[in-house]
């Protein structure tokens, strides 16, 4: 199964999981696999139009998706998705 | 480079990076010829200049408006015990005087605006971002990119950390991506861990300061091939690293700077002002047995440190446990600094018309400070 690793900061949605296995065939897929799961990440990684947000890069091993086809990217079975979000540091 | 010499004395300090053929003497001049700005002096900011200055950056300008804590001496390794409650910028540069006597370091204590960003940018060569929050992240950037000088960034949050070069010039003459290309808009401030959900473990910025201060000294050198185009991550709990491409957004425009709070969400203190409570007041209260009703919205783990004996309710779960709060009595909401509780305030304001919630000012720790020093501070 594809695998999406999850950044320290979102792990609060995960029970501290830093990665997740999913059978999604493209990275919507993939990512509504993983939202559906675990329902609070939903709000962190997508806007109300069901699209990734724009402090937060999805990768496919080193290329980011939209260098790719976006979230219509084929995902195979050794696939490793990477969520990258924006952090600042200690201070809010 | 050429008129840039370097003494007997600078030769001998030297004499290990000389000995790295690509480097030489040439590379040395040129960091002596360098003038590099570093962005706040806390835990990034600590190894950065630690490295630059022995490394013989010739100026090295430090931004900083903040003294020193003592919870920053768990990262901050710039710092001792006897600079407690000090201005970092000046206790930095009396530290790295004594580190390297050859450079010329330039305090500048103050905060880093976008009414002195380009003044300050304006003076050196190359930008290190060692800051701690999302505004000043975004100043730094478009200073750089509105100036033309490279940004070297760095972030850390727990385990984890990123480092990339930003703006940097390319051989057809433009530049590289810069950090809104990768982040266009930062995250709006409900989404950003709090103060007590952030934490780092203290060793992650001195593992990504140093990979910072390499790509500084890489990028003045022209030695190896700096991270433009591409952002590394690294994870100490799993010790894994990754390197990503980061690509130019045709979609970017960075024309002038802009309010940055208003762009990141965070308004103005005043604008959202709640009632407060004085430390002093509330000793009052509590002598002479005031019915009041007390409420700690910081995390479990704060209130094992220290507490006042409030009732606790995390700050994330004050909507759902509004119930335990009494309407019907004053009721004081405090957390660490004052930062949260005020947050939790709005909250119940803005949910279930609270109209009797006061802020304790300064939280706990100025109670510790002003009222019962036997109170731990964090």
């Amino acid at each position: 199964m594809a695998k999406i690793i999850i950044p320290t900061p979102l792990r609060k949605f995960t029970d501290n999981q830093s990665t997740f296995e999913t059978s999604g065939r493209t990275v919507r897929e993939a990512i509504q696999e993983l939202t559906t799961q675990h329902q609070g990440l939903s709000q962190h990684l997508l806007d109300v139009n069901d699209n990734i947000r724009s402090f937060i890069r999805i990768y496919i091993g080193d290329e980011d998706i939209n260098a790719l086809q976006k979230d219509a990217t084929a995902v195979e079975a050794d696939t490793v998705i990477s969520i990258v979000p924006a952090i600042a540091g200690g201070a809010i | 480079m050429s008129d840039i010499q370097l003494s007997p004395s600078e030769m001998a300090r030297y004499a290990r990076h000389i000995a790295i053929p690509e480097f030489n003497v040439e590379g040395q001049r040129k960091l002596k010829g360098a003038k590099v700005l570093v962005i706040g002096s806390g835990g990034l900011g600590s190894p950065l200049l630690l490295y630059l200055a022995a490394a013989g950056i010739g100026r090295l300008g430090i931004v900083d408006f903040d003294v020193v804590d003592e919870s920053n001496l768990q990262r901050q390794v710039l710092f001792t015990v006897d600079d407690v409650g000090k201005p970092k910028a000046d206790t930095a540069a009396e530290r790295l005087r004594k580190l390297n006597p050859h450079i010329d370091i330039r305090v500048h204590n103050t905060r880093f605006t976008s009414e002195n960003a380009l003044d300050l940018v304006a003076q050196y060569d190359v930008v290190a971002d060692g800051t701690d929050n999302f505004p000043t992240r975004y100043l730094v950037n478009d200073a750089c990119v509105l100036a033309g000088k490279t940004n070297v960034y760095a972030s850390i949050f727990r385990f984890e950390g990123q480092v990339s070069v930003f703006n940097y010039p390319l051989e057809d003459g433009s530049r590289g991506p810069n950090y809104r290309d990768l982040f266009p808009e930062p995250p709006p401030p409900g989404l950003v861990p709090n103060c007590a959900e952030g934490g780092v473990l203290g060793v992650l910025p001195g593992i990504i300061g140093s990979l910072q201060a390499s790509e500084v000294i890489k990028v003045i050198t022209g030695v190896g091939d700096p991270l433009t185009g591409r952002l590394f991550l690294f994870d100490a709990a799993s010790f894994t690293t990754r390197i990503l491409k980061v690509a130019k957004n045709p979609a970017t425009r960075i024309e002038e700077l802009i309010d940055y709070e208003l762009f990141c969400g965070i308004q103005p203190d005043e604008e959202i002002a709640v009632p407060e409570i004085q430390v002093s007041e509330l000793k009052t209260w509590i002598d002479r047995g005031a019915d009041f009703q007390l409420i700690d919205v910081r995390e479990a783990y704060e209130y094992d440190i220290a507490n006042l004996g409030g009732t606790l309710i995390p700050l994330g779960t004050i909507a759902e446990r509004a119930k335990q709060i009494d309407r019907n009595k004053k009721v004081v909401i405090h957390c660490r600094s004052g930062k949260r509780s005020a947050d939790a305030i709005r909250e119940l304001q803005h949910l279930y018309q609270f109209d009797n919630l006061y802020n304790l000012k300064g939280g706990i720790l100025a109670w510790s400070k002003e009222i019962d020093q036997s109170v731990p501070t964090y």
